[in-house]
């Protein structure tokens, strides 16, 4: 899959779940986007389903912006 | 001196319209909210009606949500929002001007979010238990209503939420009855929401042979105390109203539309589902309820039935109505607001109380429909088919759960 590919599907899921349109790699989550614990979970959520992966539990610390989410798709599809 | 409570607000999503006065005007004239169901498919139930809430849109009255925010409240919370929000306005209440501590909100339901519980098994079973929305838990416990209305309106009191099935709504109103004697809050938004028709919903129901089986005639199928009933119709929506400590209500200057004056409660010890057939304990509750209002039984003029339309509830009911009332049991009239909305389960108890008071404001009973055929076993005056003109000093209504709760209520006009 490309890298526009993952960011297609990506924005996707994340405008889908967060309502949030407008956003850069860098943003964080919580902290820029304003999302809470729920709201990044259901974001998580979507994208095992969409990109049919699984994250377990203890990778979820190691998504906090969009750009380790891009990232850690990418090192799985 | 003992503080009085009265309601200043009122708010309703109902089968029969989303605001008082389309509620009242259905309600008045004996119109019926039971159609086939539109929310899924029901082909193959054995049930294929209910009385489902129409047009609903919570943007309508909350006009800053967000579109992504609607799909993490389930149905029955947004019911309560709504319905909470036109409570709010219709008491003209300033929240800026008030201690946020001295408000409260008591928002029963019987089930809770069972709409998301059941798309969440769905996706757990077809989809893997990864994908089951992180929201769930938030979107299926019966208290997330309160905890709703208490966010939207910035109200830091008292927070509650009975579950106790059909009477749970009667019990809210209740419970912040006496917090607020209590001297506790000054106000509590106080009712019920409920939001079960779904598949699994009315399975339930139906499969404990509660609900009717009248799929072909709709609007005949809730007909409280007469001989052909055959079970409930689920009915779905919300009520809220703002109970108020009557000193505050004077001192801002708001509109009183009737004071709540008693609560009564008593639990059957029998059964899980069937009435006590004896009608003791439902009559117990009853007697509380005027005992503790000092409420004289003459001057009682109108009861709001339970009238589930089930051949049990409605023939110990009326029992229970001439234990307590005696010969001017059959002087009083009697009407069953489920007939024309169906059984709102949990919000139940704050529809009619709402109904109840439009009734006692507007000197004006309203009928119990599908009166067709008389029941020798349900011998009162149950206001057939059409309502009338009367005057109410005193209301009761009653409300019974599954698990034996029995609530009696008790309002006064105000004057």
């Amino acid at each position: 899959m490309t890298k526009e590919e993952v960011m297609e599907k990506f924005k996707k899921v994340f405008v889908e779940k967060t309502g949030i349109e407008d956003f850069k790699e860098e943003d964080k989550f919580i902290d820029d986007l304003g999302l809470d614990s729920l709201g990044v979970m259901d974001v998580i959520t979507g994208l095992e389903e969409e990109f049919n992966i699984t994250v377990p539990d203890s990778d979820i610390p190691k998504i906090k912006d969009i750009k380790s989410a891009l990232d850690y798709i990418s090192s799985k599809v | 001196m003992e503080k009085r409570v009265v309601v200043t607000g009122m708010g309703i999503i109902s089968p029969l319209g989303n605001n008082l006065e389309e509620f009242k005007n259905n309600i008045f004239s004996g119109n019926s909210g039971i159609e086939r169901i539109k929310a899924f498919d029901p082909t193959g139930l054995d049930v294929q009606i209910a009385a489902e809430v129409k047009n609903f849109d919570l943007r309508n009255f909350d006009k800053e949500i967000k579109v992504i925010e609607l799909k993490r409240i389930d149905r029955f919370s947004q019911f309560a929002i709504a319905a909470s929000l036109s409570a709010f306005y219709d008491s003209l209440l300033d929240l800026n001007k008030i201690d946020p501590y001295r408000v409260g909100v008591i928002i029963a339901s019987g089930i809770g979010g069972i709409i998301s519980l059941e798309e969440g098994i769905r996706t757990m079973i077809n989809k893997g238990p990864n994908l089951v929305s992180p929201y769930l838990s938030a979107m299926m416990i019966p208290n997330m209503a309160s905890g709703w209305v208490s966010m939207k309106l910035k109200i830091n009191g008292y927070i509650s939420c009975p579950t106790t099935a059909c009477s749970a709504s009667a019990n809210a109103i209740g419970e912040a009855l006496e917090v607020i004697k209590r001297g506790e809050e000054d106000i509590i938004f106080a009712g019920g929401a409920e939001a079960s028709i779904c598949p699994i919903g009315i399975t339930s129901f139906s499969q404990a042979k509660a609900l009717s089986t009248r799929n072909d005639q709709p609007e005949k199928a809730s007909r409280p105390f007469d001989k052909l009933r055959n079970g409930f119709v689920m009915g779905e929506g919300a009520g809220v109203l703002v109970l108020e400590e009557l000193e505050h209500a004077k001192k801002r200057g708001a509109k009183i539309y009737a004071e709540v004056v008693s609560f009564g409660q008593t639990s059957d010890a029998y059964h899980i589902t069937a009435p006590e057939p004896t009608g003791i304990p439902r009559a117990k509750a009853m007697e509380i309820a005027l005992m503790k209002g000092k409420v004289p039984k003459d001057e009682v003029d109108y009861i709001n039935a339970h009238g589930t339309s089930t051949p049990l509830n409605d023939k110990v009911e009326s029992d229970t109505i001439k234990q307590v009332f005696g010969d001017r049991a059959y002087k009083i009239p009697i009407s069953s607001t489920k007939s024309m909305i169906g059984h709102l389960l949990g919000a139940a108890g704050a529809v009619e109380a709402i109904a109840t008071i439009l009734m006692i404001k507007e000197n004006f009973v309203h009928p119990t429909i599908n009166q067709e055929e008389k029941d020798p076993e349900c011998d009162l005056d149950y206001i057939p088919n059409v309502g009338r003109e009367h005057k109410i000093r005193y209301a009761l209504s009653n409300s019974f759960g599954f698990g034996g709760v029995n609530t009696a209520l008790i309002f006064k006009k105000f004057d």
